[in-house]
């Protein structure tokens, strides 16, 4: 250990003890104190407990919330339709992502252009590319949903859960390629070129390539890429299905973050949503010990 | 480029080509459905060329609305919310952390890391999934429908302290020193040597944390029940949700177009600070 604990991470030169230091991060300590120690605190009492839906009376129930989920059927489905949502995002805008960035970075020609026409969707809200999809896919005016029935497919996302489920995926998937595709472009535009000269000189081809050395050395962005994206898919998705299906039909594209919004503000089952809530807690703090011992490991590398 | 295979460069900007059509489509789906009047949009199938009824619609939209049962908001004033809030988002994160991460880095005082901790754990609590009890919090502060509630809890950031604690950690130890023999205090030090040495990141969190609050939705969505607070973003749903019966998808699809043009003009006018903010901090 270089530092001893209390020493963590401090400039060699700094200033001592006074009053000025409690005073600059009182206004971030404030805020997360308030906004968010309280309501966390909050949501673990809270799934503690039963309250009826007028806020009348409050019992304490222990865990019973918590069994509750564990046999119900419907948070079981939805932690498993969860799961299968997050890998179909994280897998399709990884590889379109991937396959880009590949491309890009062999071409030098208008490299930066095709970068600008390929980053925007990153700034595009996600109940906004849910408006675009939801347009794109209406089952009595949408182009594609027109295309498609030309073919003699029938698209209704509004009655097939598994067309709603494809829907909010496509959506999903189509605002995240942007932010791997930077990733993946900035990491392999840092393999020394050198590398990739020895083993043209060798014979080896642009596919061999990339399969024996470009995606190797990029194993780490590719890691780093799926906790985000597995996150992404988890949380930030809430405003595309809230625009695309609402979690329906019958619940088919109801994911654990919408269902917390679901229970807890259409269905006022609070101790219910609580507790939804601090599973959801748990599974974040999970993801990021793993990401976090991950990155301590690629300093280490 | 390493070898001259013409055709594997050719297939190369095919592909990317072909990815940019396919992800710009709906987007041109959208301008298209911006730019004709309301009868052509109810007629399947709908057009894939502009229309001339752009500036008839934008203006419709900026400054009339659309009737989403009950009053009709202008969508100039939806921007001018999304525009304060985004704006009071990032520099609110961006003060705040600057400030934090000065006094960990530069301080020794009792309880610095049990602080750093408690900024650190607001990274693991996103607002979806502790929405229902800070929703609560705000109702109780009474901040419901304002500015303050709509902007405030998003404020804490530990991504932006993380960032400018490890600026601040390569800035070399004999500016302070120096600093010090000069006579400057703290916040001397502060203002006149550390803000300008960090302001490329700076900078670059500021295009990430624009768009963070100008697309933010769940929120805001909850606590403005006051049409008057409607930012563009949820306007939009408001939208979705009536168009159906009023049939004006080329309202609802310009609205979506002017919701989404402020953000892309930040980041691909920004972009080679944004994408350097991005790829290093993040990691």
């Amino acid at each position: 250990m270089l530092f001893s604990p209390g020493e963590f991470m401090l400039k060699r030169v700094h200033f001592g003890p006074s009053w000025l230091p409690f005073a600059l991060v009182a206004p971030q300590i404030f805020i997360t104190l308030v906004f968010f120690m309280w309501p966390a605190g909050q949501a673990i009492f809270q799934s503690f407990l039963i309250e009826d839906a007028f806020g009348l009376s409050t019992e304490f129930v222990w865990l019973d919330n918590f069994k509750d989920l564990w046999n119900d059927q419907h948070y079981i489905d939805t932690f498993s339709r969860t799961a299968f949502f997050s890998l179909m995002v994280a897998f399709f805008s990884l590889s379109i992502a991937l396959i880009l960035a590949g491309m890009a970075d062999r071409v030098v020609k208008f490299a930066t252009a095709y970068r600008t026409m390929l980053i925007w969707p990153y700034a595009v809200a996600p109940v906004l590319a849910g408006a675009l999809w939801v347009f794109m896919f209406d089952p009595t005016l949408g182009i594609v949903a027109y295309t498609l029935d030309m073919f003699g497919y029938d698209w209704n996302h509004k009655l097939n859960g598994g067309e709603a489920m494809a829907l909010v995926i496509m959506a999903a998937t189509w605002k995240q390629i942007s932010y791997n595709f930077l990733f993946f472009l900035a990491a392999m535009q840092s393999i020394p070129k050198s590398l990739i000269e020895a083993s043209a000189i060798d014979g080896a081809g642009p596919a061999r390539r990339f399969w024996t050395i470009i995606f190797p050395l990029i194993t780490p962005t590719t890691f780093f890429l799926l906790v985000v994206n597995i996150v992404y898919a988890f949380f930030e998705t809430f405003g595309i299905i809230h625009a695309v299906t609402e979690g329906g039909p019958a619940g088919s594209t109801t994911i654990l973050v919408y269902k917390v919004y679901n229970d807890g503000f259409i269905g006022l089952d609070l101790g219910g949503s609580a507790s939804q809530s601090v599973i959801l807690m748990a599974i974040v703090i999970f993801i990021t010990i793993i990401q976090f011992r991950y990155i301590e490991k690629k300093v280490d590398y | 480029m390493i070898e001259n295979r013409p055709i594997v460069t050719f297939i190369s900007h095919s592909v990317i080509i072909l990815g940019i059509i396919i992800i710009a489509f709906p987007v041109w789906i959208t301008f298209v459905a911006a730019s004709h009047d309301a009868l052509r949009m109810t007629q399947s199938p709908l057009p894939l060329w502009p229309g001339g009824h752009f500036f008839e619609n934008l203006s419709e939209a900026l400054f009339v609305g659309l009737d989403v049962g009950g009053a009709s908001q202008p969508v100039a004033l939806m921007l001018l919310n999304s525009f304060v809030m985004a704006m009071v988002i990032a520099l609110g994160k961006i003060a705040i952390s600057l400030l934090s991460a000065f006094a960990i880095v530069y301080f020794r005082f009792p309880f610095r890391m049990g602080f750093f901790w408690m900024i650190f754990i607001t990274l693991m609590l996103p607002v979806e999934v502790r929405i229902l009890p800070t929703f609560k919090v705000v109702a109780d502060l009474g901040l419901l429908n304002s500015y303050a509630g709509l902007t405030l809890p998003l404020i804490a950031s530990a991504t932006a302290t993380f960032m400018f604690r490890q600026v601040f950690l390569t800035i070399p130890d004999e500016l302070l020193e120096a600093a010090r023999i000069d006579g400057a205090g703290p916040m001397r030090f502060f203002f006149d040597i550390l803000l300008p040495m960090s302001r490329t990141n700076i900078a670059a969190l500021f295009v990430i944390l624009f768009i963070f609050g100008w697309n933010q939705y769940l929120w805001p969505l909850l606590i403005t029940t006051d049409q008057s607070l409607t930012t563009v973003v949820m306007g939009i749903k408001q939208m979705l949700e009536a168009g159906e019966q009023l049939l004006q998808w080329n309202k609802i699809m310009m609205t979506t177009l002017i919701a989404m043009v402020p953000p892309i003009i930040v980041v691909v006018s920004m972009q080679k600070m944004f994408v350097k903010g991005l790829t290093e901090t993040d990691k």
